[in-house]
């Protein structure tokens, strides 16, 4: 079970100044269970949302955001909507955000912090998605998680040690920086690189905050 | 002037800069510091004294630095994010300019499965930009990081380093300009011996106009063996060795191969003179310093110009 919960949303409209169509998902799963992006939350953000203003294209409940093949079907009957979104808000967990992130071709936003996997992780094996790190950066960098996946967390681009696609340290393991410029490139959002991201906040992190379970 | 740095100096009177390298010793042993710094003194504009480089423990770059500055340098202390967090980072910077310490390198770190410790726990708590950023908000807003402001600033002349010869390449003049935006008043590069490519960088640089915001120092080193050279191609991250480098040291005979390598070191520094842009070199002979006055001599860069302080 990851537990996550929604961003403040002046967080949340910040990421979505410039868009004024979105497309709103939610999970059925871990989200729905924290109350952090369930049927309810996600019906409730459109109604905030239109009265800052913004067009709902449309949304869907996935009943598990990180399992790949049913978030692709479920993506498929919502082509349309989607393709008439400026951009995707998700509303869950780093794992469900990046599962869409890889699936939509399109800007996603996270509209939720991670807190704590609760002892488990997510449906999605084949890499590490989610360090729990409670302040999700998923928004600057191409809903690809640097935190989980660079070997230095770095937040403002590759480091020099990338190479042919591969990390420094191990050459078995891609450069996610790489694949982090890629997917902006393929969004047309490489200007993302140029902003300054700030030091992040470790204390709401499990791996560097107080060791006590964060429930909302 | 922003610091009494002599590199600072050297490089608003508009003169191509030269910096030396000096590594520490795996002891605690200062006459290792005191001979290179001696070999090295006369010859260079300010010297960087490494920082725990590829992650094996050694003696700490700003004690090096104090002790070298006895010596009559003008030492570039280097710290790396992999070792201290954000209060660690800001302690030794108040420190590093009570010594009276004048230029400080902000490196993100060599990661530390490359050292002699690889189960130590990487900090990473800021990256390279941040951390340049962080500099310059404690001298030029007197603002530790969290906003608190202090009474006594530190006064560091802030350098940074920029790898050329990185993936994705297409990216790198941008994330050059953000360490400029941070605050970086000049940069060091990786080692170049792919003069080509280096150059079509620095035309990306330029496009953008970085040249004229940051004093860019090309980084060389010469090499002594062709054993040197295949090592650095194949194992070294982010290093760019061309396979001519290497057919050039082949070519000639062993006892003189040390030789090529110095000769090319000067080819090499006299290539990236002409280059719009370049403010100076920054020579990497680590663990072969005496090597250093031939090649600078040779080069035409001697003697360094001399400041009354």
């Amino acid at each position: 079970m990851l537990i996550s919960e929604q961003k403040p949303f002046e967080e949340i409209l910040g990421y979505l100044n410039g868009d004024k169509n979105i497309f709103l998902i939610g999970c059925k799963g871990c989200a729905e269970g924290w109350g952090s992006g369930g049927e309810r939350q996600v019906a409730e953000m459109g109604g905030r949302l239109q009265e800052q203003g913004k067009t709902i294209t449309g949304s869907v409940v996935v009943d598990m955001l990180c399992d790949s093949a049913l978030t692709r079907l479920k993506l498929r009957t919502y082509k349309r909507e989607i393709a008439a979104a400026d951009s995707l808000l998700v509303l869950t967990d780093g794992a469900g955000v990046q599962t869409v992130a890889e699936l939509a071709n399109k800007v996603v936003h996270p509209g939720c912090n991670t807190l704590s996997s609760g002892g488990a992780h997510a449906e999605w094996k084949e890499a590490e998605r989610c360090l729990e790190c409670g302040d999700c950066m998923l928004e600057f960098t191409g809903g690809i998680c640097p935190i989980a996946r660079c070997s230095k967390h770095l937040l403002n681009g590759p480091c020099g040690g990338s190479q042919g696609g591969k990390c420094e340290v191990d050459p078995d393991i891609p450069c996610v920086w790489q694949e982090i410029v890629d997917q902006l490139a393929r969004l047309g959002q490489l200007d993302k690189l140029e902003r300054l991201v700030k030091p992040k906040n470790w204390s709401v992190s499990l791996i560097s905050g107080p060791p006590v379970k964060r429930y909302p | 002037m922003k610091t009494k740095s002599n590199l600072e100096r050297v490089l608003e009177a508009g003169q191509f800069a030269v910096t030396g390298e000096l590594g520490p010793p795996q002891s605690a042993d200062a006459e290792v510091i005191r001979k290179k710094a001696k070999i090295l003194k006369d010859h260079v504009d300010a010297c960087n004294i490494t920082d725990g480089q590829t992650a094996v423990v050694r003696m700490a770059s700003w004690a090096a630095c104090s002790i070298g500055k006895e010596e009559g340098l003008d030492p570039i202390v280097q710290m790396t994010c992999r070792d201290r967090n954000r209060i660690a980072l800001q302690m030794d910077i108040l420190g590093i300019s009570a010594l009276g310490l004048n230029n400080m390198l902000c490196l993100t770190g060599d990661h530390q499965k490359f050292g002699n410790h690889p189960m130590a726990k990487g900090v990473y708590d800021l990256d390279s930009i941040q951390f340049v950023k962080m500099v310059k908000d404690m001298r030029d807003e007197r603002k530790f990081q969290c906003g608190e402001e202090m009474t006594t600033e530190p006064r560091l002349f802030i350098g940074a380093a920029a790898n050329p010869f990185a993936d994705p390449f297409e990216i790198r003049a941008a994330r050059l300009a953000k360490k400029v935006a941070a605050g970086a008043d000049f940069i060091q590069t990786q080692i170049i011996y792919n003069v080509d490519k280096f150059g079509e960088w620095m035309k990306m640089v330029r496009d953008r106009g970085l040249h004229e915001q940051v004093k860019i120092l090309a980084g060389v080193a010469p090499i002594k063996s062709v054993g040197a050279a295949k090592y650095m191609k194949t194992r070294v991250p982010g290093m760019d060795v061309p396979d001519s480098v290497v057919t050039r040291l082949q070519g000639v005979p062993k006892e003189q191969v040390s030789g090529e390598g110095v000769k090319l070191c000067i080819d090499i520094i006299n290539q990236l003179r002409e280059i719009e842009g370049v403010a100076g070199i920054h020579v990497m002979a680590i663990e072969w310093e005496e090597v250093v006055p031939e090649i600078l001599e040779t080069a035409g860069l001697l003697p360094r110009p001399k400041f009354t302080p």
